[in-house]
């Protein structure tokens, strides 16, 4: 079968189909990470968007049931160099390709993903159209120009779960992976600390790792839909709340400002991760702006500025918060190394803190898990 | 943090001449230190027994020795040097740094510091300190050190007698089993025991041939997937990875003996951040200050458990081949380091823009391919094990694995295009056969069973003799996803033939 991918500045991939026959519109974006397709691909961050790997040959590992950071996956579509034509892993329980089928998502593999990537580093994001269904080059040319794009569009309503509810009250969903040892015919895994922190976390389209960490690190955690407000969320009498990472434009997002304003003055302890930054950002009372491809990757490096260390991070956003519309209160304490762009803000009076990476990686390094215990300690502290 | 300013002489220690296990790679990464420190402004002093080294021409040390690589020897340069420095009336020190010249600089290094001699004349010895050496050297002190730090081992046990081996065995439950008897030379009476009537057979006669009566029962790890993990790490405690290498030839063939491929191609992202984690413990726990090292895992095929083998403190054979694939010029960089600069304040020289405190990303894969030379050591067992003797390799970059392989054996020169389907033909043994030809069986299975530098080409053979993917795996344990991958190049191979006019 072929399957193609055209692009709003009228260039065409073709190449061969995998996945489900379909096809979709969305911001064609690149990601650098090595490992963690099936991550990465579960991502709500990644509503909106057709995904391509610079790492040329995918699907190596299958998928299975674990790796998963949402209920489903979320990308419009899935552009790779090159699909496995066999799993190999003793974790995997499915092939790439029979998952995104049955998740009618459309993908495209034997193209040049380099040339693709090197097209979207000279010229910033493109809206694409990707299909595995007979259609000509024109038409899907014309499907990706007419494309509105994702900025001015508000895609959090469609990955946030509708209703609130209690992060796995019974602890089956939050042991971190493990591996065999030694002579244990099965890793029997520690115990998970007592989830003594009540929280409010606002779900935007959030990872479960996010959530699995925070359990890890003691947090009950109550999740709430993004559109809740300051009340509500206070409404469960958190000793701290959680921003969530999501997709799309940040800008359009004035109910989630909004209540984050309002949880501001409230002086509840604060933590934000990626569109719960950049949210953050916006009630500091500072602006987001589009960055020319973003940050898509398991390799980016941060500095720390306070404490001098750099830590490997993951990240997927394409806005960043622009740190001269900044309020005087509000420090800038890590940025990237690559573009100097704003990864991270302190609050100088306030316990608030957030960055625009991925502490909870999944995929990606760990370096930056201890911001979880940075959380519970400044909650401790407060 | 900026470079040290209370060094005056650096004194990097070469390998020494080029031996099998030993080769120019060592050249290349002290070649890079001696101008990386000397560009800073360190007067560098270079000792190599070898002039047919680059970093012996002139231009690249201020004051080269080629004598012997011997501790006496280097002793004496010390002195002299010291004297010297005096009669320069030089503020700062003399350090040594022993990490950038394979194991015969970190094996005279060591000698030194046991000598007295870093002592007596005050010399410092930067990149990493006699215990963290000694920490990753000494297999013992490694593996409780692992055990310490909460990472898993070959699971071991020591015997006395014949009763307690059958409990080691017992605990540690599966064959086959690794017999090595305690203080017998070069290892006289181990063994691999792959039942339990070998196994006694063994134990006995190892307990024997023991001048203390003691043997050492480990599992073995034959079959196991193998991985290596090129490591970084700066003064303020930074880590990053600069390469992951996945071997194809599964534990058993030495590393230098194997067809290695970066980055890794069969882990999970949970697996890999695990390994990842891992490779920092152990650097961190061995106590290698700045520098790089490499740390080799093997992985249990069928059920992910995670081994460490081996680290080694030191810029390895595998940093040249990762500085090649990656970019990162691991020897240059662990030699800034190594004088106090951090990860952050050096320039990437690929970008030229970012600094090297990052993790090089592949958009391509890396094959290495190891080159024997058999033919010209008619005693030597062309089987390879865990002792090394290939005498070179190729490396090739391809945007997919078979790509990359392909041009690797084409580098090799030894006279083929490829993985076969040139139209050249076949020497085994007194036999020659067409490049097309059909191989017995009967060949092939032996040829598979026993690693040999041919057994990539078998794996042609067999798939076109009719092998399945799962029988090849059986006879070689090398993993599914690479023996797929062989039989694409050969179902190309065959449609062209069946194209032809």
């Amino acid at each position: 079968m072929n399957a193609l991918l055209a692009l709003e500045d009228g260039s065409v991939f073709h190449g061969r189909a995998f996945g489900a026959s379909a096809e979709g519109c969305g911001e064609v974006c690149f990601n650098t990470s090595m490992t963690g397709y099936q991550e990465i691909l579960t991502d709500p961050s990644y509503k909106g968007q057709i995904v391509t790997m610079t790492c040329p040959l995918i699907g190596n590992y299958g998928v299975n049931s674990a790796d998963v950071e949402s209920w489903q996956p979320h990308v419009a579509g899935f552009a790779i160099r090159e699909l496995s034509p066999v799993v190999s892993n003793w974790r995997a329980q499915s092939s790439l390709s029979d998952y995104l089928a049955h998740h009618g998502i459309p993908g495209i593999d034997g193209i040049d993903t380099r040339a693709l990537t090197k097209k979207l580093r000279v010229r910033g994001a493109l809206n694409g159209f990707i299909s595995t269904r007979a259609i000509s080059a024109e038409e899907a040319v014309a499907r990706a120009k007419s494309w509105p794009g994702l900025v001015g569009v508000d895609y959090v309503k469609t990955v946030t779960h509708p209703k609130p509810f209690l992060w796995d009250e019974a602890d089956t969903q939050s042991q971190g992976f493990q591996l065999p040892r030694g002579l244990a015919a099965a890793a029997i895994p520690a115990p998970l600390p007592p989830a003594d922190i009540p929280i409010v976390a606002f779900d935007y389209g959030m990872k479960y790792n996010i959530l699995r960490r925070l359990r890890q690190h003691g947090f009950k955690v109550q999740v709430v839909p993004a559109t809740a407000t300051a009340a509500e969320a206070l409404s469960y009498k958190p000793a701290g709340i959680f921003l969530s990472n999501g997709p799309g434009d940040p800008a359009v997002l004035g109910y989630a400002v909004r209540a984050v304003r309002d949880l501001i003055d409230n002086g509840v302890p604060i933590f934000g991760i990626c569109l719960g930054h950049q949210i953050l950002g916006q009630a500091f009372g500072g602006k987001t702006f589009k960055l020319k491809f973003g940050h898509r990757g398991a390799n980016q490096p941060v500095k720390d500025l306070e404490s001098g260390r750099v830590e490997i991070t993951s990240q997927n956003h394409g806005f960043a918060v622009d740190p001269a519309t900044l309020p005087s209160d509000v420090v800038v304490d890590r940025i990237n190394l690559n573009d100097q762009t704003v990864e991270g803000l302190r609050h100088k009076t306030r316990n608030i803190f957030c960055v625009q990476y991925h502490p909870e990686a999944s995929p990606g390094p760990h370096d930056s898990t201890p911001l979880f215990a940075q959380f519970r300690e400044m909650i401790r502290n407060s | 943090m900026p470079k040290r300013t209370d060094i005056h002489s650096v004194l990097i220690i070469g390998a020494g001449p080029i031996i099998i296990g030993q080769a120019c790679e060592f050249d290349y990464s002290g070649t890079q230190a001696c101008k990386a420190l000397r560009e800073e402004g360190y007067r560098i002093i270079l000792v190599n027994s070898n002039p047919a080294t680059i970093m012996t021409d002139p231009e690249f040390a201020d004051r080269t020795y080629i004598e012997p690589i011997t501790p006496e020897c280097v002793e004496k340069i010390i002195a002299r040097e010291t004297e010297e420095m005096r009669r320069l009336g030089a503020k700062g020190r003399l350090v040594l740094l022993p990490t950038l010249g394979g194991q015969t600089a970190l094996n005279t290094a060591m000698a030194l510091v046991k000598r007295g001699t870093l002592d007596k004349y005050g010399v410092e010895m930067i990149g990493a300190n006699a215990a963290a050496i000694q920490r990753g050297e000494d297999r013992r002190i490694f593996k409780d050190l692992m055990l310490s730090i909460g990472l898993d081992v070959p699971v071991s046990g020591v015997a006395d007698t014949l009763e307690e081996s059958r409990a080691v065995a017992e605990k540690i439950g599966r064959f086959p089993l690794i017999i090595r008897p305690a203080f017998t030379l070069g290892g006289t009476g181990g063994g691999i025991a792959y039942n339990r009537e070998e196994f006694e057979v063994m134990a006995r006669r190892g307990l024997e041939l023991s001048p203390v009566s003691e043997i050492l029962i480990e599992e073995s790890l034959l079959g196991w997937k193998e991985f290596e993990m090129e490591v970084m790490r700066d003064k303020a405690d930074n880590c990053v990875i600069i390469c992951s290498i996945e071997n194809f030839d599964p534990m058993g063939v030495h590393t230098g003996d194997s067809i290695t491929v970066a980055p890794i191609q069969t882990l999970t992202d949970k697996e890999y951040q695990i390994m990842r984690d891992a490779s920092f413990a152990v650097i961190r726990a061995v106590g290698v200050e700045t520098g790089g090292s490499n740390i080799q895992f093997a992985v249990h095929p069928d059920n992910g458990r995670m081994v460490i083998i081996e680290m080694n403190p030191r810029v390895s054979r595998s940093s040249a081949l990762a500085s090649k694939a990656t970019g990162f010029p691991i020897a240059k960089i662990a030699a800034k380091l190594a004088v106090g600069y951090l990860l952050d304040e050096i320039k990437n020289d690929i970008t030229r823009e970012t600094p090297a405190s990052f993790e090089p990303t592949l958009d391509y894969v890396v094959t290495k391919i190891p080159r024997f030379a058999f033919e010209k050591f008619a005693q030597a067992d062309p089987t390879l094990n865990t002792q090394m003797k290939s005498v070179g390799e190729a490396m090739a970059i391809g945007r997919t694995f078979k790509e990359s392989l392909q041009k690797a054996l084409r580098s090799l020169e030894i006279g083929r295009h490829g993985l076969g389907g040139d139209g050249r033909h076949w020497r085994i043994g007194n036999d020659v056969y067409q490049d097309r030809d059909i191989l017995p069986r009967e060949l092939i299975s032996r040829r598979l069973t026993s690693p040999n530098a041919e057994r990539i080409f078998f794996i042609r053979h067999a798939l076109r003799a009719g092998f399945g993917v799962e029988e090849i795996f059986q006879l070689t344990k090398i993993d599914r996803w690479f023996l797929v991958q062989l039989k694409e190049i050969v179902d190309v191979e065959e449609e062209l033939a069946a194209s032809e006019p």
